[in-house]
């Protein structure tokens, strides 16, 4: 995989500020889910109302990316569908390629979307009266676990997308689908953590939000160095340099998680998540700069090979 | 040369860059017969080249490299071009199919790489893959476009406007297997005329697992734009380890969710 001196005489596909956007809520929708589902499976009872947001926020990020798709293929808008069915004269079916993650990533969206729908309607059931899940027992939990591998291939398939092409720097790397899915969990947490302002009784998941998303950050670190180095080793890492303010956003972002994560390890002891939740401007402000830096981070890696 | 065109057999190109003159008669034939109006002419300042680059008005473009040395002349003193008319190379692991989500690139009944306009819905996808930058958006349609092969002259029993326009025969059109024997031929003529720098590019498997447009190039593949064997991968090489990537992510990350979140008395 690694070698020295890659030489590419590829065309750039212009995948530029839709694409942009649906990489970032691709990110947000499936980390969003994913979280959610580690809130109910493992978290406390409490941290019932942070899961529901999740789902919410969840499904409302979905909703953007289809929009986004079909926006970007331009005079072919309505040929969208084409994705899922081959229309060839003689050889119609439906279109699934395994080892091309854009047919994968199509499909795996639309499933995906079955899984938020329910949940964000189920959480909004649960919100309007008190009582047992509609989905409940074992079922509810193998739904949302379920919901939750779909969501986790939502966030990560986009690096994985970009790697398989034959463009510099994105084919030149195997950390892309990592490296966006850690960011699109960090930026989850983060936006999980700025909607709790507007949800009092989901306050008590504020701290270890954070926490989760400190842990999201060093994941994310690791595989941004393992990143370069690998475009370093291919000799391709030239065209990031002009893109430096992307990457320090990105990088700012990173840190921001990781000071308010140790802040937060550093009191728990003493009032834990209470503690944090007086702290609803730091968490604005954190919140936005980590949310930028997911943006960031992938406008630096789409258009640094373009 | 007559040829008989019978749907079923391998038919592509074969282009010797030694012959080839810069006149362009290849780009103008493509573009009137395929009604391609093409781009306003540029002045790049290099060459006789106005075309700049194959894309979706561009199915033909004859590259004009510039600053080789002659061999025939003393060091520092003259200077040389190598013509070379560049086109879809109609791979047989083609890279812009393998990736195509919409099965709008199809191999025709003539072993050629063909882009239905009818299927295609301009994901831009194929021109991500294309390692020789052949495909590009028309965004007027919205589709990607590229060489056909004139998949149309071919099932009218006819040669490509290309090969028949080219007045040196740089371009050759043919059976593949016939095409691979002249190539030879050529090329055993050139080594023994002592032009050792000659040689066959696509001719074999070696790349994208041959060519069906391939050529007789006189230095190296890279000099062309072209990429060399070790460096001529399909996208699909970065399934398996991107995959494998964002599985590894995904177990740490629900590890470091699990820390994060689980039951521990917190109030």
């Amino acid at each position: 995989m690694i070698y020295l001196a890659a030489e590419h005489f590829v065309r750039a596909p212009q995948w530029t500020w839709y694409i942009l956007g649906y990489f970032f809520f691709a990110g947000l929708t499936g980390g969003c889910y994913a979280l959610a589902t580690l809130l109910r499976l493992v978290g406390d009872a409490r941290d019932e109302p942070a899961a529901r947001l999740g789902f919410y926020a969840s499904f409302v990020t979905l909703l953007v990316c289809p929009v986004l798709l079909t926006a970007d293929l331009g005079a072919s808008w309505w040929k969208f569908w084409h994705m899922l069915v081959d229309v060839t004269p003689g050889d119609q079916g439906l279109n699934f390629k395994y080892w091309s993650p854009m047919s994968v990533g199509v499909w795996a969206l639309l499933v995906f979307g079955l899984f938020a729908a329910v949940s964000a309607l189920e959480s909004f059931v649960l919100d309007r009266r008190a009582g047992a899940r509609p989905l409940g027992g074992i079922a509810g939990l193998v739904f949302n676990v379920i919901g939750g591998v779909f969501a986790l291939f939502i966030a990560s398939y986009t690096g994985v997308l970009l790697s398989v092409s034959n463009q510099p720097i994105w084919s030149d790397t195997w950390m892309l689908g990592g490296l966006f899915l850690a960011s699109g969990l960090s930026g989850s947490a983060a936006l999980l953590a700025l909607l709790t302002r507007y949800r009092p009784d989901a306050a008590f998941s504020l701290g270890r939000l954070h926490e989760a998303d400190g842990y999201f950050s060093i994941l994310e670190l690791v595989l941004l160095v393992a990143f370069f180095l690998t475009i370093i080793a291919a000799g391709t890492a030239g065209p990031t340099v002009p893109l430096l303010p992307l990457w320090l956003l990105a990088l700012v972002g990173i840190g921001s998680s990781l000071v308010v994560a140790r802040g937060h390890m550093r009191i728990r002891p003493a009032g834990g998540s209470a503690a944090i939740a007086r702290a609803g401007t730091d968490t604005l402000v954190v919140s936005a700069l980590v949310l930028l830096g997911v943006l960031a981070l992938r406008a630096a890696v789409i258009f640094s090979a373009q | 040369m007559a040829v008989t065109i019978k749907p079923g057999e391998s038919y592509g190109f074969f282009t010797d860059t030694s012959i080839c003159i810069g006149c362009k008669a290849c780009e103008v034939a493509c573009k009137e017969w395929n009604q391609l109006q093409g781009d306003s002419p540029k002045f790049l300042a290099d060459s006789y080249d106005n075309t700049g680059q194959l894309d979706d008005q561009n199915w033909r473009h004859v590259k004009f490299i510039d600053d080789v040395p002659a061999q025939s002349a003393d060091a520092g003193n003259g200077k040389a071009f190598l013509m070379m008319s560049d086109v879809c190379k109609h791979c047989k692991h083609a890279s812009c199919m393998e990736v195509c989500p919409t099965g709008a690139i199809i191999r025709t009944e003539f072993d050629t790489v063909f882009i239905q306009q009818d299927v295609c819905n301009g994901c831009r996808n194929c021109i991500a893959a294309c390692p020789y930058s052949v495909i590009a958006l028309n965004p007027a349609t919205g589709t990607a476009h590229k060489c056909t092969l004139c998949y149309d002259r071919l099932q009218g029993g006819l040669q490509p406007a290309c090969a028949k326009a080219c007045p040196t025969q740089s371009i050759q059109f043919g059976p593949l297997a016939e095409l691979q024997q002249a190539a030879d031929v050529r090329l055993a003529a050139l080594h023994s005329q002592g032009v050792t720098q000659a040689q066959l590019y696509g001719r074999d498997d070696k790349i994208y697992g041959g060519l069906n447009a391939f050529f007789l190039l006189m230095d190296k593949p890279e000099t062309y734009g072209l990429p060399n064997a070790e460096n001529a991968k399909l996208p699909s090489r970065n399934d398996v380890g991107g995959y494998v990537g964002a599985l590894v992510t995904a177990v740490l990350g629900v590890i470091a969710g699990i820390v994060a979140f689980r039951r521990r008395g917190t109030s």
